[in-house]
């Protein structure tokens, strides 16, 4: 399937050069105007739209199958307790990890990382000791760091970003050291799309010492993950940004260093005995799943990969692949547009700025033609401070974007230029 | 479904109501665009998730606003919106320019007086059709009062 990765990016869109997936149908969403127009939908690293499969899976378990898991003697919280317990196999699956037991369910990305902070994070650092991260983390990957070093007396290190958006290595290697005790990166940059070299960064932070940490969460829709031939200690990414429910998230974690870990939150099925004297604690990953889950979620979200991978991650990352070539030679040829993060390897993001219109006028003026990007700082200030500016217009793909969508982008922008009076002729 | 929320009823927002001449000439060339080293009052105002930031200088005697300026960066509403202001409120006396900042909120968001005469800042009154752009045209203003009654943290309207 990566043959479809070079094709041309010009043409008529016939033949080989198209690599529409044609799966628009399967997004109801998608057929809903926007002010009178057909909706583009281009902020899909906000979030991205759910197929019926996701939405049908949700409804039939309150339908079907709703009951609590985990503690009902009855046969529908047998059987929930099978769906619930069956979607964890799916992600481990998803993600080729080697234990179902190695999937944690949280909210998201953000709790995810705040778990690995609290709970791994708490009990093993010390003053003095090195936090690594990028430039490009989004505030979910900065943030609880900031907490855990406050809480431990710990230290934050940053790694920096090139101009065109990409890691400088030789400042990861430099910043490295044997006081480094966790490498937190993300795999795919939110607001640039730039692809970190995550299983690379791992060997060298494990030859380190360190632990290593990758945020996925822009990562795992479009492109096959292997948690394993990456060999990061813990892999976190949302469900709502892989076609799946909001509200349900996964924290992977290598079997060793999650049974080692205390728990965070405290309350039911988490525990094994509970006393007024002392309570022991349920193995992973029930130890991190305090209360009743987000059973209906987890369902949802494991409809949602069963959906990718019908169609199949590798066709859908040639799909964006191609488009986000499409759209980089489109977008970049029109007279004022400023592209922001142009690194060798990139996922289906598109940053840019155009000259003299600010970034939330042009969101507006985008919005009334149905095309939906995002404007501002994308969660990632410090990275936007690194390049001088304020923020971004980001358009990002997912599946269903069609060189179509791309069209009426375009169209939209000379649109904004034209309201603006700042068209220019190249 | 109401008519009014029809999605295939809605054409969309009419931009021209929103981004009126005046408000380009104003974002391209804004008025009283400059720091105040003599200025006796001054505000910051700042608009995280928007990035829109701005500094409001004030030269008040007699309780009448002598001069006004300001420096800062943001989107077309907000760098015209603050312009705008600059040029209403010079001259006036400060219980007029906070009796001001009222009714043009309310012109803004709300039921405006009728007897009010706003004058240019009536360009802005587009900006009611677009509720998530109030924030960038009042944030001049929030910014303004701040530097009037002297408070020491940065205005925000988000």
């Amino acid at each position: 399937m990566t043959v479809l990765n070079d094709l041309p990016v010009s043409g008529t869109g016939q033949g080989l050069g198209m690599t529409a997936l044609d799966v628009a149908a399967d997004f109801p969403i998608l057929a809903r105007p926007v002010h009178g127009r057909r909706l583009v939908y281009l902020d899909n690293g906000a979030t991205t739209q759910k197929p019926l499969a996701v939405i049908e899976a949700e409804r039939r378990f309150y339908l079907e199958s709703n009951a609590n898991i985990h503690r009902g003697v009855h046969w529908l919280s047998q059987h929930a307790t099978e769906l619930y317990d069956g979607a964890r196999s799916t992600v481990q699956r998803f993600i080729n990890a080697a234990h179902a037991e190695e999937i944690v369910f949280t909210r998201g990305t953000t709790e995810a990382i705040n778990l690995v902070a609290q709970s791994w994070g708490r009990a093993e650092l010390r003053a003095g000791d090195e936090i690594l991260i990028t430039t490009m983390e989004h505030h979910s990957n900065i943030v609880p760091w900031q907490l855990l070093c406050e809480q431990t007396g710990a230290v934050l290190k940053v790694v920096l970003v090139s101009d065109a958006g990409e890691l400088d290595l030789a400042s990861f290697d430099a910043l490295l050291n044997h006081r480094t005790q966790l490498v937190a990166i993300t795999h795919v940059s939110n607001a640039l799309g730039s692809i970190n070299p995550v299983a690379e960064l791992t060997a060298r932070a494990h030859a380190a010492g360190a632990v290593v940490l990758v945020d996925g969460a822009q990562a795992v829709a479009h492109q096959a993950v292997d948690v394993r031939a990456i060999g990061c200690d813990f892999y976190a990414f949302s469900g709502h940004k892989l076609y799946g429910p909001t509200g349900i998230g996964v924290l992977y974690g290598r079997s060793s260093i999650l049974k080692a870990m205390p728990p965070w939150q405290g309350g039911g099925d988490m525990i094994r005995t509970v006393s007024f004297e002392r309570s022991t604690w349920a193995d992973a990953p029930q130890r991190f799943e305090a209360g009743t889950p987000n059973i209906a979620g987890a369902i949802g979200l494991a409809a949602a990969i069963d959906y990718v991978q019908e169609i199949g991650i590798e066709r859908i990352a040639a799909h964006e692949h191609g488009l986000l070539k499409y759209a980089t030679a489109a977008v970049g040829a029109i007279p004022g547009v400023r592209r922001v993060g142009t690194a060798q390897h990139k996922a289906g993001i598109l940053s840019f700025l155009v000259d003299g219109i600010h970034p939330h006028d042009l969101g507006t003026i985008l919005d009334a033609e149905g095309v939906a990007i995002r404007a501002g700082h994308h969660c990632a200030m410090p990275l936007m401070t690194r390049f001088g500016i304020p923020g971004t217009a980001r358009a990002s793909l997912a599946l269903y974007n069609t060189r179509a969508d791309i069209d009426a982008l375009v169209a939209a922008i000379d649109k904004a230029q034209d309201l603006f009076g700042t068209r220019k002729h190249g | 479904m109401k008519a009014e929320t029809n999605p295939m009823n809605d054409t969309g927002p009419d931009l021209r109501e929103l981004y009126q001449e005046v408000i380009f000439d104003h974002n391209r060339q804004p008025r009283n665009y400059r720091p105040m080293p003599e200025a006796d009052h001054q505000a910051d105002g700042h608009n995280p998730l928007c990035g829109d930031q701005l500094t409001v200088f004030l030269r008040i005697e007699d309780d009448v606003v002598r001069d006004v300026s300001f420096v800062g960066h943001g989107c077309a509403i907000s760098t015209a919106s603050a312009s705008l202001m600059t040029e209403a409120i010079k001259g006036k006396t400060v219980a007029a320019v906070e009796a001001l900042f009222h009714d043009f909120h309310a012109l803004l968001t709300d039921t405006p007086p009728p007897e009010r005469d706003f004058g240019k800042l009536t360009v802005l009154a587009g900006v009611r059709e677009f509720p998530v752009r109030v924030k960038c045209a009042t944030l001049a203003w929030h910014t303004l009062h701040n530097a009037i009654v002297g408070a020491q943290d940065p205005a925000r309207t988000e």
